[in-house]
């Protein structure tokens, strides 16, 4: 019997028991549609937190100031500005393997541009931001080192500001006023995306450091060069650990820490953050996924017992197909080609089903639909071999039937 | 050279309830192109010799040699390769294949003879014609009276050309007259040089047989020639009586069954 022969006569038992096969197909179209689906889902998450990972810039690390203790009490991270833009300098210098140092004021102001104002954040920084962010124009120009120097009163919008304040306008030369400063657009940021917080990074204007601390921030920074944070970038991801102990060491010296004192500043390291939110990430996928492997294996058991059922019903028709001249395996064969074929139908079925809902939930979310032409594969696959699996047993019931004891059978 | 030789065939059963001797130490020859009737009441062990004579079952002792093959000491694959060429069978219960039509319920040996999708058609709707059904080839089983669905079996149990035609009382199933018709075409087969074994217990069945081969208790009781009762003759009969006294009831039966 040729193998198309075959799958035709497995149809057409399949389909003399539509009902029974369609419930039995269920189980397997509904674990293939939530592998498919599931799958789908775990990559989109992984993707996103990568996409925002990507997004926030390799191998960084950030100091930020504070943490000093006033009449015995810790006032946390941020309370006073222990450090300062000589800091940046200094580690960019003296620890090995950073690549840029950026000093760091962030504050919020109220940017007015003729009839239309906008609340949004105030970054002073200099050019090692936009290094260790990897992060540039889309137009215009980034600050000009002479501008950084002088505290020139200009300004590098991101493209929700852009939006904000000047709509259709092309913003590049326009002058738009913060606490009354006027300040000149000399560049658009490329649009950034969301944060791995959700926050908007697009929503921001950038000055000079100076600028920044004089015209608009202004006041209750104790020292001149002080600043809130600095955002570190290493050279490679090996060299932040050790980096990391390094900067730590450098600036105890600076700040003129005692032994016992506890550090004025900390340290976080984003790139073990984003690691770990990689790794959550990774987890869920295989959970998901594991919960859908557990329906699809279920699925499996009902072809099995439903075959049983068959090779019970149609014991004599196997005695039939022994006496006229099957082999063990004409009739091994038989029962595994059909419960094969039950199982790839439903897997069909579920792709269909499983795609579908992959899709819809990536547009709900939000998230790039990601599924693969290989995930698509390894499901018919899959279903494939669960039916020969859970197909196999209810087989060789079948193929080692006694001809006599089928042919006697009511 | 017979084409069954039977010496000292011997079938012990081990159940949990001891040793049963189904058959034992039977010996006897079948000739190509008999008709003979095994006949002997249940449990005399002539289903036992039945499906070993039918390589369906190996005999515990003695020898099986059908048409110079010995049977005892083939494997499983060619017990089904010894059925598929040399057997045709035909039960009382017919074992139609339900969900296929005539057609198909007859190509089903060739498909495990290994014949191709067309030669199969042909032979499968040649040997509908030589039962006289070729008109219902497309019919299925559920379509058929009880005397055609006998017919499309025995339509299968030929189109291999088997040595041998083995009949487990295969009238069982039927009224008398439609009983008649399939001896009538056993006997038809046999002039054409089938060799035909009838399994039954039933004596007016043995009657058309040329020999009739009785067990008892596992044992050969006794083997007999005879003039065998022509089939036709009994339906020519049948016929004139129903011409004088007519039966509507068992016509309109035959139509609607």
């Amino acid at each position: 019997m040729s193998l198309f022969e075959a799958i035709r006569s497995a149809l057409s038992a399949i389909g003399a028991n539509a009902l029974r096969s369609a419930l039995t197909m269920l189980g397997i179209i509904i674990g293939v549609a939530a592998v498919i689906a599931m799958v789908a889902i775990g990559s989109g998450a992984r993707e996103r937190v990568t996409s925002q990972i990507k997004s926030l810039g390799a191998n960084l690390a950030i100091i930020q100031s504070g943490n000093v203790t006033q009449g015995g009490a810790r006032l946390g991270a941020g309370a006073s500005s222990t450090l300062t833009d000589e800091d940046a300098s200094a580690v960019l210098r003296e620890v090995e393997g950073v690549v840029a140092a950026a000093p760091v004021i962030v504050t919020r102001a109220q940017a007015i541009y003729q009839g239309t104002n906008w609340s949004t954040q105030i970054t002073a920084t200099d050019l090692d931001f936009f290094a260790a962010r990897e992060w540039d124009v889309a137009d215009g120009r980034l600050f000009e080192p002479e501008e950084l120097r002088r505290g020139e009163i200009v300004a590098i919008i991101g493209q929700t500001v852009a939006r904000n304040l000047f709509g259709e306008q092309n913003p590049l030369d326009q002058q738009f006023r913060i606490r009354n400063v006027p300040f000149k657009v000399i560049g658009v940021m490329a649009p950034k995306g969301q944060s791995a917080l959700g926050q908007d990074q697009d929503d921001v204007i950038f000055v000079p450091l100076d600028t920044g601390r004089r015209r608009i921030v202004g006041r209750n920074y104790a020292r001149d060069r002080s600043v809130q944070t600095i955002m570190v970038k290493f050279e490679s991801e090996q060299a932040i650990a050790p980096g990391i102990e390094l900067t730590r060491a450098l600036l105890r010296q600076r700040h003129r820490l005692t032994e016992d004192a506890d550090d004025d500043f900390i340290v976080r390291n984003l790139t073990e953050i984003a690691n770990t939110a990689t790794a959550a990430a990774n987890t869920l996928s295989w959970l998901l996924a594991a919960v859908a492997a557990v329906s699809l294996l279920v699925g499996g058991i009902g072809i099995m017992n439903i075959m049983l059922v068959s090779v019970t019903e149609r014991t004599r028709e196997i005695g039939l197909r022994l006496a006229v001249g099957a082999r063990q395996r004409d009739v091994l064969a038989q029962f595994l080609i059909e419960a094969t074929t039950l199982a790839t139908i439903g897997g069909a079925v579920g792709i269909a089903l499983g795609v579908g809902a992959a899709l819809t939930i990536a547009r709900i979310a939000g998230w790039p639909s990601v599924v693969s032409l290989e995930t698509i594969a390894i499901a018919v696959g899959v279903s494939g071999l669960i039916g020969v699996f859970f197909g196999f047993y209810p087989a060789r019931q079948a193929a080692r039937l006694d001809p006599i004891e089928a042919l006697r059978r009511e | 050279m017979p084409l069954i030789e039977a010496r000292e065939l011997s079938r012990v059963y081990d159940l949990d309830s001891g040793r049963v001797t189904a058959l034992d130490r039977v010996s006897l020859d079948i000739e190509a192109g008999d008709l003979v009737a095994v006949m002997g009441p249940s449990g005399s062990g002539k289903s036992t010799f039945m499906n070993l004579i039918g390589c369906l079952d190996r005999p515990t002792g003695g020898h099986y040699r059908l048409d110079g093959v010995a049977v005892e000491t083939l494997s499983g694959d060619g017990l089904a390769e010894l059925r598929n060429r040399k057997l045709g069978f035909v039960f009382q219960q017919f074992n139609l294949l339900p969900r296929v039509d005539a057609c198909a319920n007859v190509e089903l040996p060739m498909v495990y003879a290994g014949a191709d999708g067309k030669t199969r058609k042909a032979r499968a709707l040649a040997a509908l014609g030589r039962v006289g059904l070729a008109e219902r080839a497309h019919h299925r089983p559920m379509q058929l009276s009880g005397g055609q669905q006998q017919r499309v079996a025995i339509a299968r149990a030929l189109v291999n050309e088997p040595r041998l035609l083995l009949a487990d009382e295969p009238t069982g199933a039927l009224d008398s007259r439609t009983a008649l018709e399939i001896l009538a075409l056993f006997q038809d087969l046999n002039r054409e040089g089938v060799t035909v074994v009838l399994v039954t217990h039933d004596a007016e069945v043995a009657r058309h047989a040329r020999r009739v081969i009785r067990f008892r208790d596992g044992k050969l009781l006794s083997d007999t020639r005879q003039e065998a009762a022509e089939a036709r003759e009994a339906l020519a009969a049948l016929d004139a009586g129903h011409a004088v006294e007519p039966e509507p009831e068992m016509v309109t039966l035959e139509v609607l069954a």
